[in-house]
């Protein structure tokens, strides 16, 4: 095996340089806040954007299904972009999880006909598992009775803004209109990335062939793959937001960046987000190849990010004083995102408990 | 002495039966036997008692149900202004002040911080001019927990710019319903504004409100800090007291939620509360009576790593649930609690722990320079009068 690229491409590059400038117009500091005051929290219009004029929800389809043929490794790259700016898009839970759900059972036409659809960015969809899943969890418990789906799920990512849901049931995976279910917003700890319950209760939907928890392995695997580098982009706008600020503020007449007390301090989350984005390229990069060390690569990279992502977000807050306690200050948005994604696709501690075996390592 | 202290409780309930007697009548009853704060003084709501004895008295009135003065909601009256207005007060300023303030019916806030003077509380540049018996006073002061509910400030202005800036201070007791006074909420992380925004326009403060000397404000703001710090982070509780309390509740509500790692992680902040608290309980055997020194200041620092790595744990830990929000409404709060509400809640405002009343950075350059003696970084502003300082 050739050793794996851990750079980032020209055309990864190229890539990153659009969203960003897209990010940059749509969704800074105080347009995320608005936005996420408002009574719609996620921004469709730039989502829909995202999708028709950067593709976004098409890089890792392949071309016979409607996509580019991309992989991971670019969508990887947009979601190191979006953590960087937190933009309330349902990026993770449509194109990431349910695309990956559906890219696993794509032998079944209705799952090929919902996968042209989100690729093109006509529809949105939600994998209605609790955000808190992981590789490997529990599913939770809807049945297909007589009358359609019954059950209930808790927290689920992006599916207050889905048009159709992915439902992994006892019997399989069904898909389903939005409609058909109760969809529930909840008050969530992560404002930009609002969690809600989905409720079925005799909801008509549509059985695809294949094994359910095989698709909801497959898309908790990538999507934990991919969420590692959102948490880098989330490090990497703490860290030089913090950077900056502590170059401009002034106490006991300096410059408070310059006691070394704070320098080592942001020289050591610096040397914390090497290894984080390292982990975090290798893993979009196995998931690409689809490599049997993904797994690894994924457990390594989540058992790590998830905690340089807090990590950065609480120094943010604690290094910015009293204005980093304030609601005005986007610090909050990104301490928020970082903690909830610290529970999203499995905390650290279950990727190590995920990841021991994997590697020998018995307990 | 605590055969003594339960009979002046036992008389205090004879006369004034908590169950039959309005609440403020009985608080104001409790100061005047001195079972308020028994260290205080005779006649200041004390007995001139150890610090230690006040449990005592603590758990004979609440076994007794007698109404308490609810703390949270008066906190920097009771750990900042007093101890303050003790140490520094005039005769007059003492008995004006204390009985009201420990009673809870006049709230205070501490008009201490601005936005360019955090950490660096000795550049504020707040400015008291004097005019007759009075002094005018003009600036912002920002941060102000309470401020919206309060009635009295222990505020620090500038009264001198071309002395160096530690000289230039004094301290004064501003009265928050002055027209100069304006106070606009500032909403926190949590959601809630607990704390303000105070805009401060030729506020006249009488002589007579000034606590200290004229140019001794630095002195008396570190009487306040000192126990602001101990008030925050010195406080006696019991065994699962505070945060692990509240997250050893959660964990045991939560059984299948747990893991070994998990688990092993509970178990070592459990001992390290312990620890703390024990700590704490130590420094106040050595403190007997007095002001607290620079240890006191120290047991913050744990108190706000423990905080907040406990409600963090408590949010990891419940998952999908650690996912949800109570309630992002923005409210002026009463009250401050650092426990209340849910989990979410509790690991947003702990990060606050590490800011408010020195930051926990602040607090290691205390020790390593107060305590262990180690030389302080060198000074580019100690000796510059206020008025040439970089801003
Ligand atoms: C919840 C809350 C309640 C508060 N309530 C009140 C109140 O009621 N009244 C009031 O007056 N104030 C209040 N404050 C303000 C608080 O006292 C200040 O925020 C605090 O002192 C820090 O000042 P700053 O915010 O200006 O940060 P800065 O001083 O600008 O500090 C920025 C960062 O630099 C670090 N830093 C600064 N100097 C040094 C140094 N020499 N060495 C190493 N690191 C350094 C700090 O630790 C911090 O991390 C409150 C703050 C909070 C968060």
């Amino acid at each position: 095996m050739s050793e794996p690229n851990l750079l980032y491409t020209d055309v990864e590059d190229d890539l990153r340089a659009s969203v960003r400038d897209l990010l940059a117009d749509r969704a800074d500091g105080a347009a995320v806040l608005g936005r996420v005051e408002s009574a719609e929290p996620h921004d469709l219009g730039l989502w829909r954007t995202l999708a028709a004029d950067l593709g976004v929800t098409s890089l890792h389809v392949p071309e016979s299904l409607g996509g580019q043929g991309a992989g991971y490794r670019e969508t990887a790259v947009v979601a190191e972009e979006l953590g960087r700016s937190v933009a309330p898009v349902p990026f993770l839970g449509s194109a990431v999880l349910a695309t990956a759900a559906l890219l696993r059972v794509s032998d079944d036409e209705h799952a090929r006909s919902a996968l042209a659809k989100l690729a093109a960015g006509d529809a949105t969809a939600a994998l209605v598992v609790p955000l808190s899943a992981w590789p490997g969890s529990p599913l939770p418990s809807v049945r297909a009775e007589g009358g359609g789906l019954v059950g209930t799920v808790r927290s689920v990512a992006d599916a207050a803004v889905a048009d159709l849901l992915v439902v992994p049931a006892d019997d399989g995976l069904h898909l389903v209109e939005a409609g058909a279910a109760r969809v529930t917003p909840v008050v969530s700890l992560d404002l930009t990335r609002p969690v809600a319950d989905v409720e079925f209760s005799g909801a008509a939907s549509v059985r695809v062939s294949g094994s359910a928890a095989a698709a909801v392995d497959a898309a908790l695997l990538t999507g934990a793959g991919v969420l590692a580098s959102e948490q880098v982009g989330v490090a990497q706008w703490c860290l030089d937001t913090t950077v900056a600020y502590l170059k401009e503020r002034y106490q006991f007449g300096r410059p408070v960046g310059s006691f070394q007390a704070l320098k080592h301090r942001l020289a050591d989350l610096w040397q914390e987000l090497v290894l984080a984005r390292a982990a975090a390229r290798y893993a979009a990069d196995r998931l690409a190849a689809g490599d049997q060390d993904a797994p690894i690569a994924v457990s390594v990279a989540q058992s790590l990010c998830a905690a340089v992502a807090v990590h950065a977000a609480e120094e943010c807050v604690q290094l910015h004083g009293g204005i980093g306690m304030t609601w005005e200050h986007p610090a909050h948005l990104y301490l928020k995102r970082a903690k909830a994604d610290e529970i999203a696709l499995g905390t650290p501690g279950r990727h190590r408990a995920v990841l021991a075996p994997l590697v020998d390592l018995p307990g | 002495m605590s055969e003594e202290l339960r009979e002046r409780v036992a008389a205090l309930l004879a006369a004034h039966d908590p169950a039959t007697t309005d609440r403020l009548e009985f608080l104001r009853a409790r100061f005047d036997a001195g079972l308020a704060w028994v260290h205080f003084p005779v006649g200041l709501g004390g007995l001139g008692a150890a610090r230690g004895d006040q449990r005592i008295v603590d758990e004979e009135l609440a076994k007794a149900g007698a109404p308490d003065n609810n703390p949270r909601r008066i906190g920097i009256g009771l750990g900042m202004a007093a101890p303050t207005i003790l140490a520094f007060g005039a005769d007059e300023q003492k008995r004006r002040f204390l009985r009201p303030l420990w009673t809870g019916e006049e709230v205070w806030c501490q008009l201490f911080s601005e936005p360019g003077a955090g950490s660096d509380l000795a550049a504020l540049g707040t400015r008291a001019r004097r005019d007759g018996d009075d002094w005018v006073v003009t600036g912002q002061k920002v941060w102000t927990s309470t401020a919206h509910t309060a009635r009295w400030a222990i505020l620090v202005a500038r009264t001198d710019p071309d002395v160096p800036k530690h000289a230039g201070m004094t301290y004064f007791v501003c009265d928050m319903t002055d027209p100069g006074v304006e106070v606009r909420p500032l909403r926190q992380i949590t959601g809630e504004a607990e704390f303000n925004e105070v805009f401060l326009t030729e506020v006249r403060i009488p002589d007579a409100h000034r606590l200290g000397a004229v140019g001794d404000g630095w002195r008396v703001a570190q009487t306040t800090l000192m126990n602001e710090r101990v008030a925050i982070g010195g406080r006696p509780v019991p065994r699962e007291g505070g945060m692990i309390g509240v997250v050893a509740d959660a964990w045991r509500a939560n059984p299948e939620r747990r893991t070994p790692e998990a688990h092993d992680r509970l178990v070592k902040l459990w001992v390290e509360s312990e620890a703390l608290r024990l700590a704490g309980t130590r420094l106040r055997q050595q403190l007997a009576a007095g002001s607290p020194g620079p240890e006191g200041s120290a047991m913050k620092l744990a108190f706000a790593r423990l905080a907040q790595t406990l409600s963090g744990f408590e949010v990891e830990l419940l998952a999908e649930d650690g996912l949800r929000y109570d309630d992002w409404t923005l409210r002026r709060p009463e009250l401050v609690d650092f426990t209340g509400r849910e989990a979410g809640y509790r690991y947003l405002r702990a990060k606050g722990n590490s800011i408010e009343g020195g930051t926990s950075e602040i607090l290691r350059n205390i020790i390593a320079e107060r305590i262990l003696g180690l030389p302080s970084e060198p000074r580019v502003d100690k000796d510059v009068p206020w008025k040439d300082l970089p801003k």
